[in-house]
């Protein structure tokens, strides 16, 4: 079991809501615009369901091939040119980017937004040992800014107002605290980066997808500082998660033709970019990651998470983290998709994840390669009672809901008494956020004049067969 | 990395250990019918949502008006097209860090995508890599004949395996990462405007 204390979602979510009127309702209001945008362009696709049935299928079959579409990879890679190292867990890849970076004396490089950099923790790995590290994504290099991991694996700041990244500039970069115009904080950031761009050593990026057929790797962005950061500095070197692998070059349809959609809505992200082997002039290191990897391709209930393509559909699409905000879930990877791939890197720590969901099931149905996510949110609940992870208010309630379900003639005496005593318990008693916290940011439902149960009898019980 | 031979045998042996215990076979990507005509007016549409202009070219000296009407300031012309002469030869460059000041880039694109409004550049095309993303601005000529209906056919067309780079560009560069609000320009280029005009890509000829 870790060491790490546990993360609470619920009560760091609570800070987010209620730390004013502007935050919570602005994140909740932008994502759910994504996710209309989303759903405009998914309908507009006549094929779109079977495009993600083509796509998770694809997965499905190059992760139960992993080993073969791997050797592939680099066998095509390594034939190009490109240098392929492979790390075992994050300090594994850590290490091996400082050695290509000690032994080219690099002092300074530029990456762009990779989850799997995030995950590793390799920034402030490098930072310690002397290397300077800018992140080029602007909202990513945003969180760096403010110290924050990000809060969204596609909008890393989603959760910020345009007041705090102007007050957030004016303290790092000495802009004018008082404009808050996207435009012009923008502006300024692209003339910050530039200057970095030019004298960094090296430049770092991800991958979306590596394709065995050619040893290509491909990284989507909008600002083009994945280009940059790989076209000017003599070094690029490539993070890529072992679960990335595509088999062929025609797949890579299918998979554009979903993931810009799903993430933002549009067609693609405007630069989708493939490099295969180094550039001319450059020299090209890739580092293919396990970190936990290979050993959820065991887990029957969990491997399917690994054919996950890091669209953020189900977070946007989430109820619980729209109103959350990225941040509560004190990991890498937050909503729906971290809820069930967090916990694999530590069960103790993310025990309480699966609890912060509804099950409405919005994420599985948003998936474009049909991740089961919130089946696994609630296999995720059994393997986390099963370990006696649960906190004790859970576990006093779901003893008293077990026996009480267990027991119909039980069920029936606790429904009858419950609608009358919510009528006549005081409001201060059941909106008291000690007793009661569910009713903190909610009001609770009218109760009925009758159960459904007496009401079925009265009505409806000529029909068929109740059991009196 | 001297550890890396047994690293990779450690994490092949562990995936092999795990591997599911199922046979999923590769579903196959049929052929999604698209109707031949109309390609591009709706690859003109999508490049304007995308934040791009598309213009349609006759001659050398419309597209040379054209680029002076764009952008008048430009002090830096890098162009690697034939068709357009630009104010800095390209053939001499080496060194990515010499494209830091360029105001516009003149390249040619092999082929647009309908459905999406992108045009696929490769590393032949840009001469140097960095010309399609260091230019403050961007001019990409494009044959209106060379355009595919959608990304099935786009990945049929390219040679991944005859180039160490190749991007499909959509638009200028942008951004939405300050409250949701579209800002062109975040990285890479500002404005990117398409040239529909006649020709051959650099990489054919």
């Amino acid at each position: 079991m870790s060491k790490a204390k546990q993360v609470d979602p619920a009560a760091a979510a609570e800070l987010f809501i209620i730390q004013d009127q502007i935050h919570e309702p602005m994140h909740d209001r932008f994502l759910w615009a994504t996710m209309q945008r989303r759903n405009a362009e998914a309908a507009a696709i006549p094929e779109w369901e079977e495009l993600r049935e083509i796509a998770s299928k694809i997965k499905e079959h190059t992760l139960t091939h992993l080993d073969h579409y791997l050797e592939e990879f680099e066998a095509n890679a390594t034939k190009r040119g490109a240098h392929v190292h492979w790390a075992l867990d994050a300090s594994d890849h850590n290490q091996i980017v400082y050695s290509i970076l000690q032994d080219h004396g690099v002092k300074e490089l530029i990456k762009s937004k990779s989850m799997l950099q995030e995950e590793c923790q390799m920034a402030p790995f490098l930072q310690q040992r002397g290397i300077k590290v800018i992140e080029s994504d602007l909202g990513e290099r945003i969180q760096q800014l403010d110290g924050q991991p990000p809060s969204h694996i596609v909008f890393p700041c989603i959760h910020k107002t345009r007041k705090d990244v102007a007050q957030l500039f004016a303290r790092t970069i000495g802009t004018d605290p008082n404009n808050e115009d996207p435009h012009f904080l923008t502006e300024e950031m692209r003339n910050n980066a530039r200057p970095r761009f030019l004298a960094a050593g090296a430049g770092m990026t991800g991958g979306n997808f590596a394709i065995a057929e050619t040893g290509t790797f491909m990284v989507c962005t909008n600002e083009g500082n994945a280009d940059i950061g790989a076209a000017v500095p003599p070094l690029h070197i490539a993070s890529i998660g072992i679960e990335k692998m595509i088999p062929r070059v025609e797949d890579m349809g299918v998979f554009l033709r979903l993931l810009a959609r799903s993430a933002e809505g549009a067609p693609l992200t405007q630069y989708s970019s493939h490099f295969t082997g180094p550039r001319k002039g450059g020299e090209l290191h890739i580092v293919l990651v396990d970190n936990g990897r290979s050993r959820r391709l065991g887990m029957p209930d969990f491997w399917h998470s690994l054919k996950c393509i890091r669209c953020g559909a189900c977070m946007n699409t989430c109820p619980v983290y729209r109103r959350s905000g990225g941040l509560a879930y004190g990991a890498t990877y937050s909503g729906p998709i971290g809820v069930i791939l967090d916990p694999t890197f530590d069960e103790f720590k993310y025990s309480e994840l699966p609890f912060h969901s509804s099950l409405c099931g919005s994420c599985s149905e948003a998936c474009p390669v049909k991740i089961d996510i919130s089946d696994q949110i609630l296999k995720w609940r059994r393997v986390m009672a099963g370990k006696g992870y649960l906190p004790l208010a859970k576990k006093l309630s779901f003893a008293v809901a077990g026996h009480v379900f267990a027991h119909p003639e039980e069920y029936h005496v606790v429904e009858k008494a419950a609608g009358p005593a919510m009528s006549y318990a005081p409001h201060f008693l059941l909106f008291n956020r000690t007793l009661n916290p569910w009713v903190r940011d909610r009001e609770l439902p009218q109760p009925a004049k009758k159960s459904f149960r007496e009401w079925y009898l009265a009505n409806r019980s000529k029909h068929g067969n109740v059991q009196q | 990395m001297e550890t890396s031979s047994s690293n990779r045998e450690t994490i092949l042996r562990s995936i092999r250990a795990n591997l599911p215990n199922v046979e999923v076979a590769h579903p196959g990507i049929r052929a999604f019918p698209r109707p031949a005509e109309g390609l591009k007016a709706l690859f003109e549409q999508r490049l304007k949502e995308a934040g791009g202009a598309a213009h349609d070219v006759g001659s050398v000296a419309e597209a040379e008006s054209r680029l002076s009407l764009l952008h008048p300031d430009a002090k830096v012309i890098c162009s690697v097209v034939p068709e357009i002469a630009g104010t800095r030869p390209v053939e001499k460059l080496r060194d990515p860090h010499e494209l830091a000041d360029v105001d516009v880039g003149v390249v040619r694109a092999q082929f647009g995508v309908a459905e999406s409004g992108a045009v696929w550049l490769t590393q032949e095309d840009l001469f140097v890599d960095a010309l399609g993303f260091l230019s403050q601005h961007l001019v990409v000529l494009l044959d209106p004949k060379q355009i595919v209906p959608d990304m099935h056919a786009a990945y049929r067309r390219v040679r991944l395996n005859e180039t160490a780079f190749g991007c499909f560009m959509m638009g200028p560069s942008a951004t939405a990462d300050v409250e949701a609000t579209l800002v062109h320009g975040a990285q890479g280029a500002r404005t990117l405007n398409l040239f529909f005009f006649v020709g051959q890509p650099r990489a054919v000829r």
